[in-house]
């Protein structure tokens, strides 16, 4: 019984990252109709910055740990708009060109983070309770799992409420239905896509810091491994959809937990598997829409 | 004669590499309704979306009362006065009635009471999800969105197409009362519906505006519209 | 100019052409041609041949993935995967069943024929973007498989090639420009494959389909069967790359299943140009060129002497190389080939990179 309290938490957790990184990357595709391959540059780029914020308030402090989440977020947030603004809006409408230079993006962005970091990881610290862990029904788990969870969660609801409440939310959830008739409406859409590239940005950011406490440490491999995991996810769930990234993502990670555990660290196949089941089955996905 | 509210000339247009407007002229009255008449496929949808830029203009100029339009992005066009409402009303399923018309809103203060006399039932209904609104009422939330505006002209394509009939009155009705305040360029396969709400009449076959002309001089030649058109002057579905 | 284009435009001008360009390629481990900075010694010596075979290789594999994204409008993000089925299931077929290099080759490529055909099956019941995750989903199962099971693979050191039973002639330093010679035939077969094939009826309904699929479907043509024909194709063809790849390195290492091996080949391609043959071929070489001259000039004193700032990007060549792909996607989108094209005012089969790409809304 611990043991399976054990999966699942860490799988929620998982999932919470996943999650966080999943969201911008649906958002940006259900709006945009843009791959973005240099959404785990972002994540990595907000890690690195958050790693190095830490060190100098004082990693094992919760402030310092706060203050590395904010500077994570602003990061990738700042980062992904200039991404949308220099190299995405040049190439309006031409969805192949987009996904190539983000592909281009990517292959730099790693290159350059080698150069400035070095290709080895690099170990954090954080407030000490992060590496202690909690007794749940028996089972011990790492209190880090928590943290990723709650904030997940935090996140998922503020962007809920954005989008609910703010006119560019609005504005972004008719786009994902219909873009050209929010055009009609006499609504410049481009600045939309700027903001929805701020707000993935932003998660995939928080993601990165809270990922580098998951892992242990941050390297500049960080975003790219979690990348794949966070595409097999929006597809699983429905590109365009959030409540479809958040289904996935829990399903997703869970599901690997307990591959890797019961059946002999075959997680990431069953996962591959999970995605060609449902595209065999339900092609476009949990929550998507139909072609 | 004064300047037309809108003004086209030799427009042609394509969806992707296929052309589907070859050379249309057309002029909107101020104060007037002039409807598009044609059969399935002559291009009338397409000439409304080459003047809006929705689909690629490749010749031609458009002028919405004395000013070039042709170049400009499609939000700018529409936004200097150009209401919009779509062939199939692409209301927006996921969001409510309400949110719906708060997207369309431009102007500090739009026409909601013309819209709320004129609309009651969606009124009411504002905090419903406009996907589980019935064909009929979608409509209405289409039409409203571009009242709402103080817009200098609308296009309206084929508002009544797949309405039960006491419906087709009622966007008629609503259509007319609309007239009396902004200027209509209508495409409409129901006949009955055109001669009721047109001045004028263009009638567009192969991607060409063939004729061009008063309204009931058009529709009281009946063997040239049956010639263009194919019908008697009957509604068809 | 116009007797140039009135003579280009004869195909026995072209053949022609063609011709020469491939005997002058087979001459070249008889010559002593020296390219400084990119080949290490003069063209007869074998480690400029390597480089020569890599390059031939690179451009066999480019043109595999034009049948797939050039042709068919299909971006694969696991193109890589098939390159190494070719690689590792030669290796491993080689290894454990002891059979000569001929039925190995005749079995890997019947396996590779049979996974791209399941593989295909399954990713092709979505199309665009979801495609392109797919595919880069089943390489990443891929490179999981490959990287756990040492046993059968040797994990992350890589898979050696077993020698016994490859005839000598391909085997040793010495044979360099044996395995050259075999290059340069296979890319010659593998041009005139994928030729044939878009000059076949599959070849133009695939074309179709990249510009419209649904008129496609109208006419009654099923894009399914032809897409998948592309695909299969296309992945056989970059198996067969595989193979020649290990018999070349005798060897393959993980990287060769890595997604940035399938997002390299992506770069070839769109450096040489989408949508054209020659443009995949050139694309390989001048990958090839670049792969060197970078590498050299990120180690160089002239890098090392500049300001941080500076020095860092610069001297990590994959940096370099990842925005000059920037930079050709937004200025130079016809590749190497567009801009050949129009510098020499002629129309390109390239078209632009935009149709490649079946849109599904």
């Amino acid at each position: 019984m611990s043991t399976v309290v054990l999966l699942l938490v860490t799988g929620l957790g998982l999932g919470a990252l996943y999650f966080l990184v999943a969201s911008g990357l649906s958002l940006i595709y259900g709006l945009m109709g843009v791959l973005n391959f240099a959404h785990g540059s972002f994540l990595t780029f907000a890690a690195f910055l958050g790693w190095e914020t830490a060190r100098a308030l004082g990693a094992d402090t919760w402030g310092a740990l706060g203050v590395a989440l904010l500077v994570g977020a602003a990061a990738g947030a700042i980062v992904a708009a200039g991404t949308e603004l220099l190299l995405i809006r040049r190439l309006y409408e031409r969805h192949i060109e987009q996904v190539l230079v983000t592909v281009g993006l990517a292959l730099a962005s790693v290159a350059l983070f080698d150069g400035i970091w070095g290709t080895d990881p690099q170990f954090i610290r954080g407030p000490a309770w992060l590496a202690e862990t909690t007794e749940i029904l028996g089972a011990r788990i790492p209190n880090n799992r928590f943290l990723l969870i709650a904030v997940a969660v935090v996140v998922l609801l503020l962007i809920v409420l954005f989008l609910r409440f703010t006119r560019y939310g609005l504005i972004i959830r008719a786009g994902v239905e219909n873009r050209s008739m929010v055009t009609a409406l006499g609504i410049d859409v481009r600045r939309a896509f700027t903001v929805v590239f701020a707000i993935g940005g932003a998660a995939a950011g928080i993601g990165g810091v809270l990922a580098s406490h998951y892992f242990g440490y941050v390297s500049p491999q960080l975003g790219g491994s979690l990348l794949i995991f966070a595409f097999i996810v929006t597809v699983i769930g429905g590109l365009g959809s959030l409540p479809g990234a958040a289904v996935a993502s829990v399903v997703v990670a869970v599901l690997q937990q307990f591959a890797n555990f019961y059946l002999g660290g075959t997680g990431d196949l069953v996962v591959v598997l999970l995605l060609a089941v449902v595209l065999l089955v339900r092609p476009r996905g949990l929550f998507g829409r139909a072609a | 004669m004064s300047t037309p509210v809108l003004s086209v000339r030799g427009l042609a247009a394509s969806i992707g590499h296929q052309p589907v407007v070859e050379h249309v002229d057309l002029e909107v009255q101020p104060g007037s309704v002039t409807a598009i008449l044609g059969r399935n496929g002559a291009g009338k949808t397409s000439t409304i979306k080459g003047i809006l830029g929705l689909i690629a203009r490749t010749a031609g100029e458009v002028e919405l009362a004395g000013e070039r339009i042709d170049g400009l992005a499609t939000h700018r066009i529409v936004q200097r006065g150009v209401g919009y409402v779509p062939e199939d009303r692409e209301v927006f399923a996921s969001l409510t009635v309400a949110e719906n018309l708060r997207l369309a809103e431009r102007d500090a203060s739009p026409r909601r009471e013309l819209v709320a006399e004129l609309f009651p039932d969606i009124i009411a209904r504002q905090a419903q999800r406009a996907g589980t609104l019935s064909g009929g009422q979608q409509q209405m939330v289409s039409l409203a969105r571009a009242l709402l505006n103080e817009n200098r002209i609308l296009l309206i394509d084929e508002p009544t197409k797949g309405l039960a009939p006491k419906l087709v009155t009622e966007v008629a009705e609503a259509l007319a009362r609309a007239a009396e305040v902004v200027p209509i360029l209508l495409v409409e396969q129901n006949l009955q519906v055109a001669k009721h709400l047109a001045q004028s009449v263009v009638v567009i076959a192969g991607g060409r505006s063939v004729h061009a002309g008063p309204a009931s001089e058009f529709f009281a030649d009946e063997d040239r519209v049956e010639r263009l058109l194919g019908v008697h002057g009957e509604a068809h579905a | 100019m116009n007797t140039v284009r009135r003579l280009w435009a004869k195909p026995a001008v072209r053949w022609g052409l063609a011709g020469a360009l491939v005997a002058f390629a087979a001459a070249l481990p008889l010559l002593n041609i020296v390219v400084p900075g990119v080949l290490p010694g003069p063209t007869y010596t074998p480690g400029a041949l390597q480089i020569l075979a890599l390059a031939l290789i690179f451009s066999a594999l480019a043109l595999s993935y034009h049948v797939l994204f050039g042709v068919s409008g299909m971006l694969s993000f696991g193109h890589a995967l098939y390159f190494a089925v070719g690689a590792y299931g030669l290796g491993i077929v080689l290894e454990r069943t002891g059979l000569d290099l001929l039925p190995a080759v005749g079995i890997t490529l019947a396996g590779a024929i049979l996974i791209a055909g399941v593989l295909g099956a399954i990713s092709l019941r979505v199309s665009g973007i979801s495609f392109a995750m797919v595919t880069l989903a089943f390489a990443q199962a891929g490179s999981v498989l490959i990287r756990r099971n040492p046993g059968v693979t040797g994990g992350e050191e890589g898979l050696g090639l077993p020698t016994a039973q490859v005839p000598d002639w391909l085997v040793g330093v010495a044979d360099t420009r044996n395995l050259y010679w075999l290059a340069l035939a296979v890319i010659v077969v593998v041009f005139l494959v994928v030729r044939w094939f878009e000059r076949s009826r599959a070849g133009h309904v695939a074309a179709a389909v990249r510009e419209n699929e649904l008129r496609v479907r109208v006419l009654g043509l099923p894009p399914l069967r032809v897409k998948l024909l592309a695909f299969v194709v296309g992945s056989t063809l970059a198996a067969v790359s595989g193979m020649l790849f290990l018999l070349l390195q005798s060897g393959v290492t993980p990287r060769a299943i890595s997604a940035d091996f399938t997002l390299t080949i992506l770069v070839i391609v769109v450096l040489g140009g989408v949508g054209s043959r020659w443009g995949a071929v050139i694309g390989g070489i001048v990958y090839t060129i670049l792969d060197q001259r970078l590498t050299a000039l990120a180690g160089s004193e002239w890098v090392d002497a500049l300001p941080a700032v500076l020095r860092i990007p610069l001297s990590e060549p994959l940096f370099i190389l990842g925005t000059l792909f920037i930079l050709v996607v937004l200025f130079l989108p016809g590749g190497i080939v567009g801009l050949a094209g129009r510098v020499g005012r002629r129309r390109t089969t390239t078209g632009d990179a935009r149709d490649r790409l079946e849109e599904t809304t």
